[in-house]
């Protein structure tokens, strides 16, 4: 299909997106050809099937899927098309996978800028390609002026993973090391401080990345003896430790001292009276492994530019109770618990 | 972080725990309160009672504005946010305290009411301005530190004529709070401990300054210690009571002196007392009906005072008996002497208002210091 069968030109510049787009007629196809395929464009896609094949080889795969709702939808260092895309490859990556194939569903709000649309779809094709990976399927809806916020995304992932890696949450091990791949909280203050009722400008970037290649070293460093890694988004490093803790029966032990957080990260949260620890990332992850290969996977992180500044923050101790415990840089110690609600809503 | 981590050095702070251990008398107990919520939430969250001896024991006191909020003032918001027209701005904290029969604020969201979380009272300002046909109410709470900010959306809104703010006031004092605490005989019945000095406020002191306390000091022989929020500043302000008490002393003393003065803040106070007078009375949760410790709006501002805009009565309510947010309050209990604490009422499921603010003594104990008073819990 080409945008010649077409009597108007879709009016990228100027146009919104009405309900025409989203009823299965000419005018969603010309939406669909004129500006997803041109942003994504893969030979899948170009067949323009309901559905999209593929081979796979044998061997173990991983499926994940995720719904992107951030406000604002463009922030500092993305925007919800690039976010879809890292936080759907990077919930595959966390397996030890190598991430493969996409999908994408997008309900789009009545009224919705077609130039905005364009460069969401955009910056997701771009994140796709260079991770290597790709969007082969997708559907459209379009609902009337109230019913959504501007735009959300879906995404769905699948990738394959390496032999005799199974990492899972609940394989953490007494004695286990904490890594985390670099400083915390950067993609949530970047949210935090394009919200129009917060009145303050930091130069702090979402972290918005997608982490395979770094997974990737780190498996080839560690291999099994990386118990388990996770993606510390919504809820921050202290929701996924205490997620950790429930699942393999053990309490953590960490050293605050030793935690990345950017100056300006901390001092956002600081004036906020947030905790650094409970905001979102989006580009870093935890990983959790065994004492003996511990150095040398940090060794591999810190190798990869997406880990230079990783660090290894704590430990993996005996305890019932199932508590995250910090050693507070003040020299007391303190309770990292989950956060009671939401400290910030829609951040992803 | 720039005037933040030089106050939250470790050995400086090791320093003046060393200190504190050697200028204590171990033939006696200290007990100080520390009066705000910014202290307990900092004493909780660096950990500081490890690096205090076990004769010096810390008292959560009542300044933490949500706790002390009665119920009765959320059922009160949230029967003028049933009214159709009425958009509500609150400050977050306040989203989840409990009203009466279990009800909040956030469920009425959910219910449909239109409630918005704001940062600032120029929020309320801009709302009214892009909603002229809606009935904007500013849901006022807080002690001194947050009077000022109300006060100058009330002159902005007078001055830009914006006829659809009002504001539904909570604001209360905190020198009549203190007062009542060590007036109250109630802490003697109900077993509370007799507190041998306080940590005073260090926002709401920016703005009073430190003159409004040398009366208590004076008449109930107590030391006080104006202190900053960082834990260096804590650790400083119980180093000072200590020496006060070993020496008999009684004064009012600046530890916070990079940011209070003995006067305050004039223009603040002028513009608070432009607009604001004193109420008869108030309701705190935990001390009852506390004379002239609420601020209400002056006659000539009633336009904005939402409840004679919207004549809404004042209720009386009742708390869940069980509940021990009032002992809790007063210093009289800690929060693990409450049956309640951590088994219905936890910061998911708040009974308490002690348990809904991040500074309550309940969620900052549940926070961070759960596992310390273990033990304790399963002897009592």
């Amino acid at each position: 299909m080409s945008v010649k069968g077409y009597q108007r030109k879709l009016d990228v510049e100027n146009g919104r997106v009405d309900l025409s787009h989203g009823s299965g007629g000419r005018a969603m196809a010309q939406l669909i050809s004129g500006l997803f395929h041109q942003a994504f464009g893969n030979e899948w896609l170009a067949r323009c099937n309901d559905q999209s094949a593929f081979d796979v080889t044998a061997g173990r795969m991983v499926m994940t899927t995720d719904g992107y709702v951030v406000s604002p939808l463009f922030f500092p260092g993305g925007n919800i098309g690039s976010l879809a895309v890292h936080g759907t490859i990077n919930d595959v990556a966390m397996s030890g996978a190598r991430p493969l194939y996409l999908s994408a569903s997008f309900i789009i709000e009545e009224g919705f800028p077609f130039s905005d649309l364009k460069a969401i779809a955009d910056s997701m094709g771009a994140a796709a390609r260079s991770a290597g990976v790709y969007i082969i399927a997708g559907d459209t809806k379009v609902v009337e002026r109230g019913k959504a916020d501007g735009l959300f995304i879906s995404t769905t992932g699948i990738g394959i993973v390496a032999d005799g890696l199974d990492l899972s949450a609940d394989k953490a091990r007494v004695g286990d090391r904490v890594l985390v791949s670099g400083s915390l909280g950067d993609h949530g203050v970047a949210i935090m401080s394009k919200r129009q009722n917060v009145p303050f400008q930091t130069e702090v970037v979402s972290d918005s990345v997608a982490l395979h290649n770094l997974v990737a070293v780190m498996v080839a460093a560690g291999g099994s003896a990386i118990r388990v890694m996770r993606d510390p988004t919504r809820g921050g490093l202290a929701a996924t430790l205490n997620e950790i803790a429930h699942q393999s029966e053990l309490g953590f032990r960490l050293q605050e001292a030793s935690i990345p957080v950017k100056p300006a990260v901390a001092a956002t949260c600081e004036l906020l009276g947030l905790d650094p620890i409970h905001v979102a990332n989006e580009g870093k992850l935890v990983a959790i492994v065994a004492p003996d290969l511990a150095d040398a996977v940090l060794a591999a992180m810190k190798a990869h530019p997406l880990g230079s500044d990783a660090a290894d923050i704590g430990e993996a101790v005996a305890d019932n109770r199932k508590f995250v415990q910090m050693a507070t840089g003040f020299g007391g110690r303190r309770i990292v618990d989950w956060l009671w609600g939401e400290q910030l809503p829609r951040i992803c | 972080m720039k005037y933040a981590d030089e106050f939250r050095d470790k050995a400086i702070a090791q320093g003046i725990a060393r200190a504190i251990g050697a200028e204590v008398s171990s033939q006696r107990a200290y007990r100080f309160m520390e009066f705000c919520g910014g202290h307990t939430h900092a004493i909780s969250r660096y950990g500081l009672e490890d690096l205090l001896p076990a004769n010096v024991r810390m008292i959560h006191g009542p300044g933490c504005p949500v706790c002390v909020l009665p119920a009765s003032r959320i059922d009160m918001a949230i029967r003028l946010v049933d009214r159709p027209e009425v958009t509500l701005c609150v400050y977050g904290d306040l989203m989840r305290a409990p009203g009466s029969q279990g009800q909040s604020l956030l469920r009425a969201k959910a219910l449909g009411a239109d409630i918005r979380m704001v940062y600032s009272t120029l929020d309320a300002i801009r709302l009214v301005e892009q909603a002229p046909s809606r009935e904007v109410v500013f849901f006022a709470i807080g002690f001194e530190t947050t009077t000022p900010p109300t006060a100058v959306m009330i002159r902005i809104a007078e001055e830009k004529r914006l006829k659809g703010l009002s504001v539904f006031c909570n604001h209360v004092l905190t020198p009549s709070a203190m007062h009542s605490i060590l007036e109250n005989p109630k802490i003697r019945d109900t077993g509370g401990v007799p507190i041998d000095g306080f940590i005073g406020p260090a926002h709401v002191s920016t703005i009073i300054g430190t003159q409004p306390y040398e009366p208590l000091a004076e008449q109930f022989g107590k030391p006080i210690v104006i202190a900053g929020f960082e834990p260096l500043d804590v650790m400083q302000a119980i180093l000072m009571l200590v020496r006060q008490v070993n020496e008999d002393r009684y004064e009012v003393e600046n530890q916070y002196s990079r940011a209070v003065t003995r006067g305050g803040n004039r223009r603040a106070k002028d513009e608070v007392s432009q607009i604001f007078e004193l109420r008869e009375q108030f309701e705190w949760r935990g001390l009852g009906l506390v004379p002239n410790s609420g601020l209400k709006l002056k006659r000539a501002y009633a336009q904005f005072d939402a409840e004679t805009r919207f004549a809404i009565h004042d209720l009386r309510v009742a708390d869940n008996p069980a509940c021990e947010c009032c002992a809790i309050l007063r210093g009289a209990k800690r929060p693990v002497e409450c049956k309640l604490f951590g088994t219905v009422c936890t910061p998911e499921t708040p009974i308490g208002s002690c348990m809904v603010s991040s500074e309550g003594a309940c969620a900052a104990y549940w926070t961070y210091g759960r596992v310390r008073d273990e033990p304790l819990r399963r002897t009592s």
